[in-house]
């Protein structure tokens, strides 16, 4: 994961408490690395089971109710949801090429370029979303008594789409964040980008970001749209 | 050290501790507000974690001694039903929250792990901190919606009563609480960084003490359970708030759905409230008997079935809810299949007794009520997890005891008996010694006396959450508030001593009770970077007697060095 970092990136990050280990700088670096990406992966563990109770409820609602929810898949704008999910996976792979050329600490531009790309095409997810947003309320599909679905538990799948939406929202507002700010401090110091764990570990947590969004856009655009 | 000389011979500090040029201790390595609210060393943070844990206990015992005062009559005497339920939902919202889930992990477990293991600090020490803040802020949110406007739903917030019915502060208490959620996953994911990437040259997995297993465990628990309590909050509060329709049986939800997903969680915080108490005691038992741990790897074994098993037992929490027959049984056999590993431990710290010099130290006494607490507490939950004795007593007081025996007399037992052995480590003072047993005992006493008659009101039939009862109960409940007050005074009495302690108490030594753990191997208190140098480890833990030989029988015990004031 860490490949063999020099000095230099070593110099520039190394942090309490790795800098006491009993080793040179070199391989604390290597270790403090390690634990940076370890680290996020724990936390990623723990989002997959918050997200994983999230289409819990889904599926037993889904198997609950067959009618309602294909009837609700059919009311979302399928036009928004895919062109989001070509966005998205995307920005993917800007990020991806981001973390690989800040690892290897060449081509900055271009390591600029795609974080630049990122931030970007997250930010087009989200104002997507908000046209998607402005359709879906004139169109009443909010839960309450005005709701535009005659069964009762399409309001179910409403209230799950506008809840998750939100929450995935949130969580790409917070990467986007994290995106940005490395964007600025390698704007600022060339040098800072090169081996640093935190391009890692900003890229893990963009593409658990972007890997629940392929799981919600089945869920939620494709209900009762098969034959 | 320009630490002032203690008066008496006996109070001396180490004589190394003595040279001059050694750092300063983490208590003295910087004064003032700013050098504590934005410190990221793991003991400073354990000690911020104490205070507020401390004023989040006895929040909740003041809650909670409401409660049996108003049971001491059948009749409602000084409370309404209303006021009743909001103060039995403020005791189990704050106990359960601010106070257990972060009691030993976050004070004990913070402070120490570093130590145990040979390392400078936690893996990532900034976060640590905001663990400590999201912990603070989700707690003050939580009480002032619990103390402002209260809830009245118990600490389940079960829907639909908690979604559409209740008049009280629902979601902002339930905002408190997913905030909370998220300083447990935080110490979670450092805990579990820390243990596999800072342990010290030489400190292999099979030669950490038993509490970091337990760290280790409780902090799988804290990562993979609390996000899904985390959900189930945010459901209902955007029910609440929003009206976005998750639960609502009126248009198709399902109420069962969401006991599912909130015992998930809940059953293993149960494991994540116990587990740390387990470590604990096997440092506690060990030093005291002066004998290595009898069946290391079967201990470690243990930890980690409880923790793995405690994930599928949820359902035992809703055997009456309409669940079907076939999920009821496979959840009673698991929760039975639980009791091993449980059985084990127990089993074990006893074998460690068996020829070993038993010394009745204030840690220890407390060490001995824990294990007769939770078997008790344990023997109980056994009658629970059957379908028909559960049924039988579903709802009654008979569960409120069983529960209190493990999270309360266990846990608490667990957390103080830790407090005071690593007392004169933390801040450098022993404590009265003789108060200090004394408390021990009225614990246990208190404890009994107040828990006890519960299961054979609840055995009898009497319903919980009800601030009134048939007459024929009372000479239960009369026993029962009159433990709580011999409880009362249990718990205060440490906070007297163990604060008249930090400026009167003699100056400890190094390693006042003689245990071989690595935290020992430093100054009391230690200096800001742990360690004078860096430790390396060269064998197991527990080494009381050479391994592989029993221990002699008339080895005359090492006496303790604290003081006996």
């Amino acid at each position: 994961m860490s490949g063999a970092p020099g000095e230099a990136g070593a110099a520039a990050h190394l942090r309490e408490p790795w800098s006491e280990l009993e080793t040179g700088p070199a391989a604390a670096f290597a270790r403090q690395r390690d634990g940076a990406t370890f680290g996020i992966w724990i936390f990623l563990a723990s989002e997959v089971l918050f997200f994983a109770a999230l289409f819990l409820i889904y599926t037993a609602y889904r198997i609950a109710n067959p009618e309602a929810f294909a009837a609700a898949g059919r009311a979302t704008n399928i036009v928004y949801g895919t062109l989001n999910t070509a966005i998205l996976l995307t920005s993917s792979l800007t990020m991806a090429m981001a973390a690989q050329g800040a690892e290897k600490g060449l081509f900055r531009r271009l390591t600029l370029g795609c974080l630049a790309a990122t931030a970007a095409l997250g930010l087009a997810f989200l104002v997507v979303k908000g046209f998607e947003y402005r359709e879906d309320i004139e169109k009443h599909l909010v839960p309450g008594a005005h709701f535009a679905l005659r069964q009762a538990p399409a309001q179910i799948f409403f209230g799950f789409y506008w809840l998750v939406t939100v929450v995935h929202a949130i969580h790409l507002g917070i990467g986007i964040g994290l995106v940005t700010r490395l964007l600025v401090k390698g704007w600022r110091d060339p040098d800072v980008l090169t081996e640093n764990p935190q391009v890692e570990v900003t890229a893990l947590y963009w593409h658990l970001v972007d890997l629940v969004w392929v799981f919600l856009y089945p869920m939620l655009y494709l209900p009762g749209r098969a034959g | 050290m320009s630490a002032p000389v203690a008066a008496s011979p006996t109070g001396l500090a180490d004589r190394d501790e003595l040279d001059l040029g050694l750092p300063p201790s983490y208590l003295a390595d910087g004064h003032g507000v700013g050098s504590w609210l934005l410190t990221t060393d793991h003991k400073r943070i354990a000690i911020l974690y104490a205070v507020t844990i401390t004023l989040f206990f006895f929040l909740g015992g003041a809650a909670a001694t409401l409660v049996r005062l108003e049971l001491f009559t059948p009749e409602a005497d000084i409370v309404r039903a209303d006021t009743y339920n909001k103060l039995f939902t403020l005791h189990g919202v704050v106990m359960v929250w601010f106070f257990l889930i972060p009691s030993i992990p976050n004070t004990l477990g913070n402070f120490l792990l570093p130590l145990m293991i040979g390392a400078r600090d936690v893996a990532f020490p900034k976060l640590n901190l905001v663990s400590w803040y999201l912990n603070v802020g989700g707690g003050l949110l939580a009480v002032a919606a619990l103390l402002a406007g209260g809830v009245d739903t118990g600490w389940t917030f079960y829907v639909p009563y908690s979604t559409v019915f209740s008049n009280g502060w629902v979601s902002l208490t339930v905002l408190g609480v997913f905030t909370t959620g998220f300083s447990s996953i935080a110490t979670g994911v450092n805990f579990i960084a820390t243990i596999h990437m800072l342990r010290a040259p030489g400190l292999s997995w099979f030669r950490l003490p038993l509490f970091v297993w337990a760290m280790y465990t409780t902090s799988l628990m804290f990562v993979l359970a609390t996000p899904v309590l985390a959900v189930t909050l945010l459901l209902v509060f955007a029910e609440r708030s929003f009206g976005l329709p998750i639960f609502d049986p009126a248009r198709g939800g399902d109420p069962v759905l969401f006991q599912h997903l909130f015992w998930f969680y809940s059953h293993p915080a149960v494991y994540i409230m116990i587990l740390p108490a387990m470590g604990v005691i096997s440092e506690l038992i060990t030093c005291f008997a002066r004998r290595r741990i009898f069946g290391y790897t079967f201990m470690v074994y243990a930890l980690v079935a409880i923790a793995v098993i405690g994930f599928f037992t949820w359902g035992h929490h809703m055997f009456t809810s309409g669940m079907s027959s076939y999920a009821a049984l496979v959840f009673s056999f698991l929760s039975f299949i639980v009791a091993v590993p449980s059985a084990i431990k127990v089993f074990n710290w006893t074998g460690t007794l068996y020829r070993g010099q038993v010394g009745f130290e204030s840690p220890m006494l407390y060490a001995l009520g824990f294990v007769g607490l939770f078997t008790l507490g344990g023997l109980t939950g056994l009658f629970l997890a059957s379908i028909p004795v559960d049924v039988h007593v579903q709802d009654t007081y008979f569960v409120v005891a069983h529960f209190h025996y493990i999270m309360v007399g266990a846990s608490v037992s667990a957390y103080f008996g830790g407090l005071h052995f690593w007392w004169p480590k933390i801040t450098g003072r022993m404590y009265p010694e003789t108060w200090a047993r004394f408390a021990a005992i009225l614990m246990f006493f208190g404890f009994n006396l107040t828990f006890f008659p519960q299961f054979i009101a609840g055995y009898l039939g009497m319903p919980r959450r009800y601030h009134v009862y048939p007459p024929e109960f009372q000479v239960w409940n009369v026993l029962s508030s009159s433990g709580a007050a011999v409880l009362a005074v249990a718990y205060l009495m440490p906070l007297g001593y163990l604060t008249w302690s930090l400026l009167f108490g003699e100056r400890a030594r190094n390693n006042p009770w003689d245990a071989s753990g690595l935290e020992w191997r430093t100054s009391s208190p230690p200096p800001r970077d742990n360690f004078f140098g860096a430790p390396r480890v060269q064998g197991g833990p527990y080494s009381y007697h050479p391994e592989g030989v029993a221990p002699i029988h008339d080895q005359p015990r090492i006496p303790a060095q604290g003081s006996l004031t």
